[in-house]
């Protein structure tokens, strides 16, 4: 044993630990990235956008994003795999459709309709789980056919009728403040609660790093002692749960069960978790950005209606920063390659493309 | 110099291992379920194939889905995806429109080669922001989707282009038949046929599948995958964009939701047909019977008695099993490739 052990006599490492240094590591993040620029669209619509100080905009901006904010949870971890779950918008609206048809037909009270809601929810990610971790079968191939088939039954089940006699109690609970008078509705606590959870569960256990390994190199995770096939299971399962508890909430909140509710809304919530700096290749990503990301389109959206913007321009806004959010770390490395090379020879060799080992023997050489 | 071969050639005659390959290929498969659909439902309700509308729809129906998913199939062989081809085909749909109402007496030929260059215009921005940013097309082509959503709804506002502002001999392509076949089912047959024709046999058309199957190695042999990833969505674009003229012709009225969500059943249709979502395999024969299999199933539902209500679930039903046999022949055809190996 005492063989295996490195004398401390050995020649000290030659080379730096990390390529660039911790402040630069910290915060030229793309999540950094994410937050500043919602920040800075925050303070810029405060000052300048009428009535988006008002007590009304971020209570609406919160009851609208809602359901993207729970979904994005579940979605960052599946994507941070690398793979994507296009299904979750008609989980939305076949739970929906439950909550009504349980509640109108069966005359069950709203929470034991929500519960049989959330059971339906989590047997629709089994599905795609089962397909997509234990078949082996690719997942946008897998939640393209399902995004078809639980919309198709949430259709099939309500038809073009709508449910909408729920009782006041529970649709006024969905848009009910926190505290009276206050900017934050109730929603935000169960919110809250998953954000806690989900951060612990990706960011704070193994089972969160093997997301992350599964997402760089399958393979590599599986012979490091990873279960694949289990972690991607559970994470399908993850977002069929919370994407039905978000049907309920939109249930509720319009006060309406329709076969197309939500529709479409797979696509927001993907957008909202790769402007937040996932990477859709997997493996790299992180939830304060996320969070961060959905609220960026959420202020962009409520500051330009106020100034009267269409839903259009506000889609065109959306769409163009997704693609400069994707293309930047591309366009920063061809630009950094030209300073490279526009850059004189005979300055002394500075290694931007962190290649420091190679740095280092070059000055070993002078 | 004696080579050891790994695998003996077939010792099969030719013919039989023609006929066997096409017994087994997928096309066929596809087709045979779509033949079955057509019976089944043409026994309960004679109409649906001999009355005189009755065949014109089942043929004039799914063009519009054949077109889009000829164009889906050519990139997603190359391992890619386009999403925005139904916010491109809206868009060209209003041109083609606002081309008639602002210019009238335009030659209807005219109209269809704007749409095309159009929808290529759109198809090259993809193209471009995908091979050159490096970044995946699933991304790009979502925020394209919302741009030229944007774009359209932003250029037509609450204006719709009705059958009136169009003329005649435009909006009667919708309905006119040459030899009893629907003149659009021609145009979209034609253009089935170039491209896979192209993909059959011309070198780029190759080259294609092999960087779909492999882009790193296909980069390293030396092909330009950038260019030809490149051609594949122009060619996408291009295409959604005489879908969208189709579409003009077809309906006659263009609003704000023209091809909204179709872009889905694009790719639906192509997986359906057996083409590979990772890229290297598949057909645009394959593609069209899929696309035609999807639409046939909406209008034969209500005829077979079920509400077409339930036309997604089937739609999303027939999508998983493709998919699954997919997987179940690739892993026999591996096993079968090691059994060989071990031989």
């Amino acid at each position: 044993m005492t063989q295996l052990a490195i004398p401390p006599t050995e020649a000290p490492r030659r080379y730096a630990a990390h390529a660039h240094p911790l402040w630069r590591r910290a915060l030229l993040t793309p999540e950094v990235a994410v937050i500043v620029a919602l920040v800075l669209v925050f303070t810029w619509s405060t000052a300048n956008v009428q009535a988006f100080d008002g007590p009304l905009t971020l209570y609406y901006l919160f009851l609208d994003t809602a359901p993207i904010l729970l979904i994005a949870l579940p979605m960052t971890l599946v994507i941070v795999t690398g793979e994507i779950d296009l299904s979750v918008a008609s989980v939305v609206g076949l739970s929906s459709v439950l909550v009504g048809l349980l509640h109108r037909d069966a005359g069950l009270s709203i929470p034991v309709a929500a519960l049989v809601a959330l059971l339906v929810g989590i047997a629709c990610g089994a599905l795609n789980g089962f397909l997509v971790g234990y078949v082996g079968l690719p997942s946008l191939a897998v939640t393209i056919g399902t995004l078809a088939l639980y919309r198709g039954i949430a259709v099939g089940l309500l038809g073009t009728e709508a449910v909408t006699d729920f009782p006041e109690r529970w649709t006024d609970l969905a848009k009910q403040r926190i505290v009276d008078g206050s900017s934050y509705p109730v929603v935000l606590i169960p919110f809250v609660l998953l954000l806690i959870a989900f951060v612990w569960l990706l960011h704070f256990t193994p089972f969160g790093r093997g997301i992350y390994e599964i997402g760089l190199n399958d393979e590599a995770a599986h012979f490091s002692g990873v279960d694949v096939e289990r972690t991607k299971f559970w994470l399908f399962v993850l977002t069929g749960a919370v994407s039905s508890l978000a049907g309920v909430y939109y249930t509720l909140r319009y006060g309406s069960a329709r076969g197309d509710n939500a529709t479409g809304l797979e696509l927001q919530v993907i957008a909202a978790v790769l402007l937040g700096g996932v990477s859709i290749f997997g493996g790299r990503g992180a939830l304060h950005g996320v969070v961060a990301g959905v609220l960026l389109i959420g202020v962009i959206s409520s500051a330009m209606r106020l100034e009267n913007q269409t839903v259009n321009v506000i889609n065109i806004v959306i769409g163009s920063l997704l693609i400069l959010s994707v293309m930047a770390p591309s366009l920063l490395g061809r630009a950094r390659t030209l300073a490279a090379r526009l850059r004189p020879t005979s300055a002394p060799p500075r290694n931007d493309t962190g290649d420091a080992p190679v740095d280092h023997e070059e000055r070993l050489q002078r | 110099m004696s080579t050891e071969m790994l695998v003996q050639p077939s010792a099969t005659s030719p013919t039989r291992r023609v006929v066997g390959g096409l017994l087994r290929s997928r096309e066929i498969a596809v087709f045979t379920v779509l033949v079955a659909l057509i019976l089944v439902t043409t026994v309960k309700n004679d109409g649906f194939l001999f009355s005189s509308t009755g065949f014109r729809d089942l043929l004039l129906t799914p063009c519009l889905l054949l077109i889009l998913a000829t164009g889906q199939t050519v990139v997603i062989i190359t391992r890619n995806v386009d999403l925005s081809v139904g916010s491109t085909l809206g868009l060209s749909a209003y041109l083609t429109g606002r081309l008639f109402v602002d210019n009238p007496g335009l030659p209807v030929p005219v109209v269809f080669l704007a749409g095309i260059a159009f929808g290529a215009v759109l198809g090259l921005v993809n193209g471009v922001l995908v091979s050159w940013g490096k970044v995946p097309a699933l991304v790009i082509t979502l925020g394209t989707l919302y741009i030229y959503r944007g774009a359209f709804l932003t250029w037509a506002g609450s204006d719709r282009i009705n059958a009136s502002d169009l003329p005649r001999g435009f909006s009667r392509l919708g309905t006119q038949q040459l030899l009893g076949i629907p003149v659009l089912t021609i145009i979209a047959l034609v253009v089935l046929a170039i491209v896979g024709y192209f993909l059959w046999t011309a070198r780029a058309g190759r080259e294609l599948y092999a960087i779909g199957s492999d882009p790193d190695a296909a980069q390293l042999y030396g092909l330009r995958v950038s260019r030809r990833v490149l051609l594949a969505f122009v060619v996408s674009g291009a295409l959604a964009g005489l879908a969208g003229v189709v579409y003009a012709a077809r309906y006659g009225t263009v609003s704000s939701g023209a091809g909204y969500g179709i872009e889905l059943q694009a790719v639906g249709a192509a997986v359906i047909g057996g083409v590979a979502i990772f890229g290297g395999s598949g057909t645009v024969w394959g593609a069209a019977i899929g696309a035609f299999l999807l639409v046939t199933i909406n209008r034969a539902l209500p005829i077979l008695g079920i509400s077409d209500f339930w036309q997604q679930a089937v739609v999303g039903a027939l999508i998983l099993a493709a998919v699954a046999l997919d997987r179940l022949l690739s892993l026999r055809q591996e096993r079968k490739l090691v059994e060989a190996n071990d031989r």
